[in-house]
């Protein structure tokens, strides 16, 4: 495939591990986060982390949208199917996600929701055209890529007078999330979590740009470098990564040249701006109540504002007790150290958010990366 | 003799039923009922399509006679496909390959077929006559037989206009011991042709998503590749057709059936570049991907040339090639070594293959 193929390269891969095999020093330890669920999954599909040198670690960060969902929320949206009757419409992955009751999206529609997964904000507006008697909401999620879609189905619903559409806003924004991992105690005073950078959002950084991940350079001291999703691009991003350690440097670099740049896409930006305002406090699952970190619906359109619409409020709801998620998606601690990894929490029955969609830490670990956790007896 | 019909003031010729009317007509409760509408249907669609002796017979059910010290293998299926045309086929021709690859995959020769279909009030006859008859030519071309059959008709909204079960009887050549639980350490793993074909196929007709692409569904009967590599190797321990949860999951049924594991190689595995390109769009992986015309062969490693010799002579096993290893592995782990030059495992499919979103 054309554009794609140049970027898993095998042989190539092989040189950049070569590279890093001779820089990364042997007498000291490497930690980077990938923020994003679409490096973690490329990581792991791809084998990454076999063609790194031992000493080179990488977290997993809690970029991954639905992973970061808290219960309450999904719980929002079951309410809205089951007890307002409402067609629910949202992306594939969130339709697993665990919420209260044992249920989830996917349960609540064998229980008659209708729930529908949509490809895109776009298809949503069409559902709401094709049901003019039926209420529709948009249940949004996701960081900065996904939201100038649910910007723009909004402005078209105004535009249209569509009195049948709204949104239950549930986007978030990554450079607040970065802050507070690197804020935690964990990071900042205890030092259990061990971070020596970053490697930036792809697709997020498309939309925001390079420039809001230079406070972290420069005020925590993190080098960042911005990095495509396919392999490759992670492989070249943590050799810059170990290039800026070894040299005490800590800027942020971008390897995504090919799309992002310092700016961002400023017309996206205005639509966000237009149609959203931030959330005094946002609660993040594993990250708790994250104040500036959410996006809502600006009262110019609370008419597409479900929580408005439907007079939701919001119920924080404790995870299980026994599901690491929480920790992982902070760094502090690795699937396998939960108790409940892969026994009783599995992608066909997560527990926890983090086994939920292929981005999550624990689900790409179960799939792609579960035969290192045993020695494996070969002929 | 012509006798007068005093209600319609015409005259009509004795004993005439006036024909279904396949252009306009459509399914109704009638159909269901037992009466002369549902012998009516069964004579003009299902009889006239599915023609032998077995049907002619006129019984309940069919009087097979069963070749003298053979094992009989019966297999069954049932489709519930939507869309129910697609490129490359519908679900006539598919709910015939897929029990016939279901028997074949047994090692078996499929000689019977039964089909039952439960028909939603309101399907247009037209629709119905299109698939039978294109069940029939599937059937027909794999050489089986349907001997029996049943047609219920459920109220409009209790149905998706068609669904098909079909049942498969066939016999097994006296030697022959295929079976998922076969696989030994060493032995070497086989792929009839390219992966995904099928699935990107129907998904890519689907109301919500409708893309463009000449991918076609590789819908097929595999009999007779499977004949002609039992012909060649009878030694054939394992085949197995990768339909729903794709060649991954079909490879992590025979791991855990046999107690083996498993080492692939990414290179070795084709995929067209528009099924690649299109589950790359769509954020779905080639190996999860359901075929219907594609057999996985586990043969023993000084048996594979000669296997996949007859597989490339045949025409649905011409883009045959060798996956990888059958291995000791306690875990029962599918692994494969990544194009890119890592390793990981191919898990089992968890749920649906749900598109990731960002």
């Amino acid at each position: 495939m054309k554009y794609i193929d140049e970027f898993r390269d095998g042989e190539v891969a092989r040189k950049i591990a070569d590279r890093l095999a001779i820089e990364a020093r042997g007498d000291r330890q490497y930690s980077f986060m990938e923020f994003c669920g679409g490096h973690t999954h490329a990581i792991s599909r791809y084998g990454v982390r076999e063609l790194l040198p031992v000493n080179v670690r990488m977290i997993h960060g809690p970029g991954c949208p639905v992973c970061v969902l808290p219960i309450g929320r999904v719980d929002m949206a079951i309410k809205l199917a089951l007890e307002h009757e409402v067609i629910v419409c949202t992306y594939g992955d969130t339709m697993r996600v665990p919420a209260s009751d044992s249920l989830s999206l996917t349960k609540a529609k064998a229980r008659g929701g209708d729930i529908r997964m949509v490809y895109s904000a776009a298809d949503a507006l069409t559902v709401a055209r094709d049901n003019p008697e039926r209420q529709v909401v948009f249940f949004a999620i996701g960081f900065e890529t996904t939201t100038p879609p649910t910007a723009l189905a909004i402005l078209r619903a105004q535009r249209e007078g569509l009195k049948n559409f709204s949104v239950l806003c549930c986007h978030v924004l990554t450079p607040s999330a970065i802050t507070h991992i690197l804020e935690s105690p964990e990071v900042r005073q205890y030092g259990t979590v061990p971070i020596d950078g970053f490697i930036g959002p792809a697709h997020v950084s498309i939309v925001i740009g390079s420039g809001p991940y230079e406070h972290f350079a420069e005020e925590y001291r993190k080098p960042v470098v911005i990095a495509g999703f396919e392999p490759l691009d992670v492989m070249q991003a943590i050799l810059m990564l170990v290039r800026q350690v070894n040299d005490g440097r800590a800027h942020v670099e971008n390897e995504f040249t090919r799309a992002v740049d310092r700016d961002g896409n400023l017309a996206a930006q205005q639509k966000v701006s237009e149609v959203f305002e931030l959330r005094p406090s946002f609660e993040w699952r594993g990250l708790g109540e994250v104040p500036y970190s959410a996006l809502k619906i600006r009262p110019a359109f609370a008419e597409f504002d479900a929580e408005r619409r439907f007079g939701l409020g919001y119920r924080p709801v404790a995870d299980n007790k026994a599901c690491e998620c929480g920790a992982i998606l902070r760094g502090v601690k690795q699937p396998t150290d939960c108790r409940i990894f892969g026994t009783v929490c599995t992608p066909e029955n997560p527990v926890g958010s983090c086994m939920v969609s292929s981005e999550g830490a624990c689900a790409a670990h179960y799939a792609y990366g579960r035969f290192k956790d045993i020695p494996v007896v070969t002929a | 003799m012509n006798v007068r019909d005093d209600s319609k003031g015409g005259t009509v010729r004795a004993g005439y039923v006036r024909p279904l009317d396949i252009r306009n007509g459509r399914i109704d409760m009638g159909h269901g009922a037992g009466g002369r509408a549902a012998a009516q249907l069964i004579e003009e669609i299902f009889l006239a399509a599915f023609d032998n002796p077995f049907l002619r017979q006129g019984n309940d059910g069919a009087s097979l006679a069963i070749p003298q010290g053979s094992r009989l293998v019966m297999a069954t299926d049932a489709h519930v496909i939507s869309p129910l045309f697609f490129p490359g086929g519908d679900i006539g021709a598919l709910s015939v390959h897929g029990t016939v690859n279901d028997v074949a995959m047994m090692g078996a020769t499929p000689l019977w077929l039964s089909a039952s279909f439960i028909l939603e009030e309101g399907f247009p006859l037209a629709d119905l006559k299109r698939i039978v008859q294109s069940m029939a030519a599937a059937a027909r071309e794999a050489g089986v037989a349907v001997v029996t059959g049943d047609t219920k008709v459920v109220e409009q909204g209790k149905g998706d206009g068609v669904f098909i079960s079909t049942t498969g009887v066939g016999v097994v050549p006296h030697g022959i011991d295929v079976s998922g639980a076969n696989a030994r350490p060493g032995d070497v793993i086989l792929l009839s042709g390219t992966v995904g074909d099928h699935g990107v196929a129907v998904l890519s007709q689907r109301e919500s998503l409708e893309f463009e692409t000449t991918i076609v569904s590789d819908t097929a009967a595999l009999n007779g590749l499977v004949a002609d590599m039992l012909a060649v190797c009878p030694a054939i321990r394992t085949l197995r057709d990768p339909t729903r949860g794709g060649v991954a999951t079909t490879l992590n049924e025979i791991a855990r059936q046999s107690g083996v594991g498993m080492l692939l190689d990414e290179a070795a595995i084709p995929v067209k570049p528009e099924v690649d390109a299109a589950c790359e769009l769509l954020g779905l992986d080639p190996l999860y991907v359901a075929n219907e015309g594609k057999l996985i062969a586990i043969v023993p490693a000084e048996h594979a040339d000669a296997a996949l010799a007859a597989m490339r002579a045949h025409p649905y096993g011409a883009d045959a090639v060798r996956i990888g290893v059958v291995q000791e592995d306690a875990h029962h782990f599918v692994q494969m070594n990544t194009r890119f030059g890592g390793r990981r495992v191919v898990d089992w499919l968890s749920g649906e293959q749900l598109p990731r979103i960002c």
